[in-house]
C-alpha cells in the first residue's frame, strides 16, 4: 500500500448481524485530492467512513488513514482531520456558537476568522440553541466546525443534505477553496451534479463494494458518447459500424450512442453524408452511475433466475 | 373530534412499543399484594401474633414516616399498610409511560412525523393517557382477583386496587401536564417525578408528626386514606377523580395552545461563542450534567431537611404510645429509636440516589444512541476519556447528593433534638456509608453500556427496581439470604448505632472498581453504534 495515499482500504468487509454491510471494499485516494465517493442510499458509504474515524472496527480487510492505523492510532490521527457526519444531532442546549468552538477546540483549535467568514457565508445565527435548529442549520454547525478547522483531511458525509441551493452553491465555493489551499477531502454523496463539479476522482460504491474507480474521464472513456446530427443526405450503413448502439434515423436525421474507442470512425462515416449540424454530449456521471446499478440489476435478475431454475 | 383523529392507531402503535415493558410493570406490581399476604398469613395466623407484629412496626419511627399509621390487624389491612410504599412505584410507572410517549416522541422529531398523518392535534396525548389508565385499570383488576382469589374480602380487594389504579391516573395526568410544559423529555419527567416525591414526603411528614391535614393534601396519602381493608372510604375516590379530570383539562388547554415541539416558554438565545473553558468532553459532560446534578442536590437536600425535622416528632409518638413500652424498653434509649429511623431512612435514600447515578451513567448510552458522541469522538478525544466524563458524574455525583441529603438531616435533628454536635456527623456518616453500593449500582449500568449498550437503558434501571424491591419486600417475603444479599445495599451497616466494619464497604467499592473497568474496557474493543 502507498503512505502517499490519504486513504488506502483494500478487502474491508463489515457484517452486521446477517447485512453485510461491507463486502471487500477498496478506495484509495491521494493527498490533495477532492475524491466523490458515490453511491445509492445504504450502499456502505457511512459505514466506510466510520471504519475510517475508528468508530467500528473491520471484520477483514485493511484500512490506512493519513499513514496510520484508524481503530489504534485513532486520536492522533484525529487531529489531523474534520469530520461532517450524515446526519447532524447536537446537544439540545448549546447553541451552535459553542458547538463550533468545543468541537474545533476538542480537534485541537480553529481559526476564529475563518470561524467568523464562514458564519457569514452559510448565513448561521450562532446564539440559537441547537435544539431550535432546522436539518438544515445543524448540517451547516457541523460544517462550519470542520471548515474553520485546519486539519489537512475532510471527511464529508453527505454534507449538503438540507441545505437549500444558495447554502448548496456556498459549500461548493468553499470546497473548491479547500482544494487551492492543499486539502484532502473525501466527499460522499449520491447527489451526482456536486461530486461531478467538485470531484478530481470518483469511486462509485453498490452493496458494498466499488464497482468503478478513476478520474471523470478514465470513466467517461470506458463508455458511450451520445450524438445527434443532421445531415444533408439520408445516411445508410451506420447500423453496420462497430460500437454504435440505440440507432435512431428519422429522414436525414440521426440519434445514437457511441462507444467512445469508434467514435473516430463513426464521425468520418458520418461526414461522408455531409454534416449540417451535429450535437455530442459526454456522458454524464448520472449515465455511468444508472449503466453501473442498471447492469447490477440486469445481472441480478438473471442470478434469480438461475436460481429458479 | 378532530383534534382526537387517529387516537386508535395512536393506542395500538403504543401497545406495540411498549409490549414488553408494560405487561412487566403490570404483572411484578400486581403479584406484590398477593405474595405480600400470603407471607403476612404464613407467618401470622392468629389475630394475637398480628397484633404483636403491628406493635412492634408501629415501634419504629422510619416505618410509621414510610408506611403511615395501621389501620386494622387483619391480614388485608396489614397488606396495605405494607404496600403503602410500594405505591409510589405505580405513579412513577405511569409517569415514565406518558412522558415516553408525549414529550419523549416530539423531542426525539417523531411526534411530527405522526402529526403529519392523519392523527389530531391531542390524539397523541389522550392515547398516551389512555393506555396508561387502561393498564392501571388492568393492574387494579389483578390486584383484586388475586387478593380475592387469596380468601381476603371482596370489598377490601377492590378498594386496594382502586386505590392504587387511582395513584397511577392521577401521576398518569400530571405528567401529561408536565409534558407540556418543558421542551425536554427529561425535564418533563423530571417535573412530574419531583411531584410524585413531594407527595410521597407530605404524606410521611403528615403520618410521622401526627398533622392529618399534611397528608390529606397528598394524592399519595389519599390511597392509604381509602382504608382498604379497614372500613372502606370510598369517597376519598371522589378526590382522585376530581384531581385527574382537573390535570387533564389542563393539559388539554396547555397542549392546544402550543406548536408541536415547543415548551410554554419561548426559547433564549444563548451565547455565540463558547466560553474557554468549553473545551474538554469533562466540561461538556459538566454542561450536560449540571441541571441534573444541581437539582437532585437540592432536592435530595429538601428530602433530608424534610426527614430530620419530623424525625423529633415520630420518635416522640411512639415513644409516648402506652403499648409500645415494652418494644422500645427492649430497644433502649429514645435516642437509639432516632438511630433505629435514621438507617432506615438513609437506605431509602441510598436507593433514590442510585437513581441519579445510574442516569448519570447511562447518558452515555443515550449519547451514543442519539448519535451524539460521533463529533466528540471524531475529534481528538479517546474513548476512554469520553466515557469517564460521564462515569465521573456517576461516582461523584452521588457523594454529593447524599452528602447534601445527609448534611440538611443531621442538622434538622440535632436542632430539634437539641445536640447538632453529635447528632450531625452521626446521620452525615450514615449518608455517606451507602456510597459503595450506590457506586455498584452506578458501576452496573458502566458495565452494561460498555457489553450490551443496547439493553443498558432497560436491564440499568430494572437492577434499580430489583434493589428496590428487594429492599422494601425482600424480608416481609422471607427471602432468603442468598437473594437478599444480591442487593448491594443488604451489604451496607446500619448507621447510625451499627458497628461499623469496613470489610463489607471495601468489598462493594471493590466490586463497583472492576464493573467500571469491564465497562470502559468493553467500550473501547466494540463498535460504536
Amino acid at each position: 500500500m502507498n503512505d502517499n495515499n490519504a486513504i488506502s482500504v483494500s478487502g474491508l468487509v463489515k457484517t452486521f448481524g446477517r447485512t453485510r454491510a461491507l463486502d471487500g471494499l477498496d478506495l484509495s485516494m491521494r493527498e490533495g485530492e477532492v475524491h466523490g465517493f458515490l453511491g445509492p442510499n445504504g450502499a456502505g458509504k457511512t459505514t466506510t467512513l466510520r471504519v475510517l474515524l475508528g468508530l467500528i472496527r473491520v471484520d477483514s480487510g485493511e484500512a490506512r488513514l493519513l499513514g496510520g492505523d484508524p481503530w489504534r492510532e485513532a486520536v492522533q490521527l484525529h487531529r489531523r482531520l474534520a469530520y461532517v457526519p450524515g446526519d447532524v444531532t447536537l446537544w439540545p442546549g448549546l447553541t451552535g456558537g459553542e458547538v463550533i468552538d468545543l468541537l474545533g477546540r476538542m480537534r485541537g483549535g480553529l481559526d476564529p476568522k475563518r470561524r467568523a467568514d464562514l458564519l457569514e457565508r452559510f448565513e448561521l445565527d450562532p446564539k440559537k440553541k441547537c435544539r431550535t435548529y432546522s436539518k438544515g442549520n445543524r448540517q451547516k454547525v457541523a460544517l462550519i466546525a470542520a471548515l474553520a478547522s485546519d486539519a489537512e483531511l475532510l471527511l464529508l458525509d453527505e454534507p449538503t443534505s438540507g441545505l437549500d441551493p444558495l447554502m448548496e452553491a456556498q459549500f461548493r465555493k468553499c470546497v473548491e477553496d479547500e482544494r487551492e489551499h492543499g486539502r484532502t477531502v473525501l466527499l460522499s454523496s449520491h447527489i451526482l451534479s456536486e461530486v461531478e463539479a467538485l470531484c478530481d476522482r470518483v469511486t462509485i460504491i453498490r452493496d458494498g463494494r466499488a464497482v468503478d474507480s478513476g478520474t471523470l474521464s478514465e470513466l467517461r472513456h470506458l463508455t458511450r458518447t451520445s450524438i445527434s446530427a443532421e445531415l444533408a443526405r439520408m445516411p445508410s450503413g451506420l447500423d453496420g459500424l462497430p460500437g454504435v448502439h440505440d440507432l435512431d434515423v428519422v429522414g436525414n436525421r440521426v440519434h445514437c450512442q457511441v462507444d467512445n474507442p469508434a467514435l473516430d470512425g463513426v464521425l468520418r462515416h458520418l461526414t461522408s453524408f455531409g454534416v449540417r449540424s451535429l450535437i455530442s454530449q459526454p456522458p454524464t456521471l448520472e449515465d455511468l452511475f444508472l449503466r453501473h446499478y442498471e447492469n447490477a440489476q440486469r445481472a441480478g435478475r438473471a442470478d434469480w433466475a438461475g436460481a429458479e431454475r | 373530534m378532530k383534534s382526537l383523529a387517529g387516537t386508535g392507531a395512536l393506542v395500538r402503535l403504543i401497545l406495540r412499543r411498549d409490549r414488553i415493558v408494560m405487561p412487566l410493570w403490570v404483572v411484578v406490581l400486581a403479584l406484590t399484594p398477593v405474595s405480600v399476604a400470603s407471607t403476612l398469613a404464613d407467618l401470622y395466623p392468629t389475630v394475637a401474633e398480628r397484633q404483636a407484629y403491628t406493635d412492634i412496626l408501629t415501634g419504629n419511627p422510619a416505618f410509621l414516616a414510610l408506611y403511615g399509621p395501621v389501620f386494622g390487624s387483619s391480614i388485608g389491612a396489614l397488606t396495605a399498610w405494607r404496600l403503602t410504599g410500594t405505591v409510589v412505584l405505580v405513579g412513577l410507572a405511569s409517569l415514565l409511560t406518558v412522558v415516553r410517549h408525549t414529550r419523549a416522541e416530539e423531542e426525539a422529531g417523531r411526534g411530527e412525523l405522526l402529526g403529519a398523518t392523519v392523527v389530531g392535534r391531542q390524539a397523541p396525548l389522550f392515547a398516551a393517557l389512555i393506555v396508561t389508565f387502561s393498564a392501571n385499570l388492568l393492574l387494579a383488576a389483578l390486584v383484586a382477583v388475586g387478593l380475592v382469589g387469596f380468601g381476603l374480602p371482596a370489598v377490601g380487594s377492590a378498594a386496594l386496587g382502586i386505590s392504587w389504579a387511582a395513584l397511577g391516573w392521577t401521576f398518569a395526568a400530571v405528567a401529561a401536564v408536565a409534558a407540556q410544559v418543558t421542551e425536554g423529555a427529561r425535564a418533563a419527567r423530571g417535573i412530574a417525578i419531583t411531584v410524585l416525591g413531594l407527595c410521597f414526603l407530605l404524606r410521611a411528614a403528615g403520618d410521622a408528626g401526627k398533622r392529618d391535614w399534611l397528608s390529606w393534601l397528598s394524592p399519595v396519602g389519599w390511597s392509604q386514606h381509602m382504608r382498604p381493608f379497614a372500613d372502606e372510604r370510598w369517597w376519598v375516590f371522589a378526590l382522585f377523580a376530581a384531581l385527574v379530570a382537573v390535570l387533564v383539562a389542563a393539559a388539554y388547554t396547555l397542549s392546544a395552545r402550543r406548536d408541536l415541539g415547543a415548551g410554554l416558554m419561548p426559547p433564549q438565545p444563548g451565547p455565540a461563542a463558547a466560553s474557554p473553558w468549553l473545551r474538554s468532553p469533562l466540561v461538556l459532560a459538566w454542561r450536560l450534567q449540571r441541571g441534573s446534578l444541581l437539582a437532585w442536590t437540592f432536592g435530595l437536600a429538601l428530602v433530608g431537611a424534610m426527614l430530620g425535622s419530623i424525625a423529633q416528632g415520630a420518635v416522640e409518638v411512639v415513644g409516648g404510645n402506652p403499648q409500645l413500652r415494652g418494644v422500645i424498653e427492649q430497644l433502649g434509649s429514645s435516642s437509639e429509636l432516632a438511630d433505629v429511623y435514621f438507617a432506615a431512612v438513609m437506605g431509602l435514600l441510598g436507593l433514590v440516589a442510585s437513581g441519579y447515578a445510574i442516569g448519570a451513567a447511562l447518558r452515555l448510552r443515550s449519547e451514543e444512541a442519539s448519535g451524539r458522541v460521533e463529533p466528540v469522538l471524531a475529534a481528538a478525544v479517546s474513548r476512554t476519556r469520553w466515557a469517564t466524563s460521564h462515569l465521573f458524574f456517576a461516582l461523584a455525583g452521588p457523594a454529593v447528593v447524599l452528602a447534601a441529603a445527609g448534611l440538611t438531616a443531621g442538622l434538622t435533628y440535632g436542632l430539634s433534638a437539641g445536640d447538632v454536635g453529635r447528632d450531625l456527623p452521626r446521620v452525615l456518616a450514615a449518608a455517606a456509608a451507602q456510597l459503595p453500593a450506590v457506586w455498584v449500582l452506578a458501576g452496573i449500568a458502566a458495565a452494561l453500556f460498555g457489553l450490551v449498550p443496547r439493553f443498558a437503558t432497560s436491564v440499568g434501571w430494572g437492577a434499580l427496581a430489583a434493589c428496590a424491591l428487594l429492599e422494601e419486600l425482600g424480608r416481609p417475603l422471607q427471602l432468603s439470604k442468598r437473594v437478599l444479599d444480591l442487593s448491594p445495599f443488604a451489604h451496607v451497616p446500619k448507621l447510625p448505632g451499627d458497628d461499623v466494619s469496613a470489610v463489607p464497604l471495601v468489598w462493594l467499592v471493590v466490586v463497583a472498581a472492576a464493573l467500571v473497568a469491564a465497562g470502559l474496557l468493553a467500550f473501547r474493543r466494540r463498535d460504536v453504534l
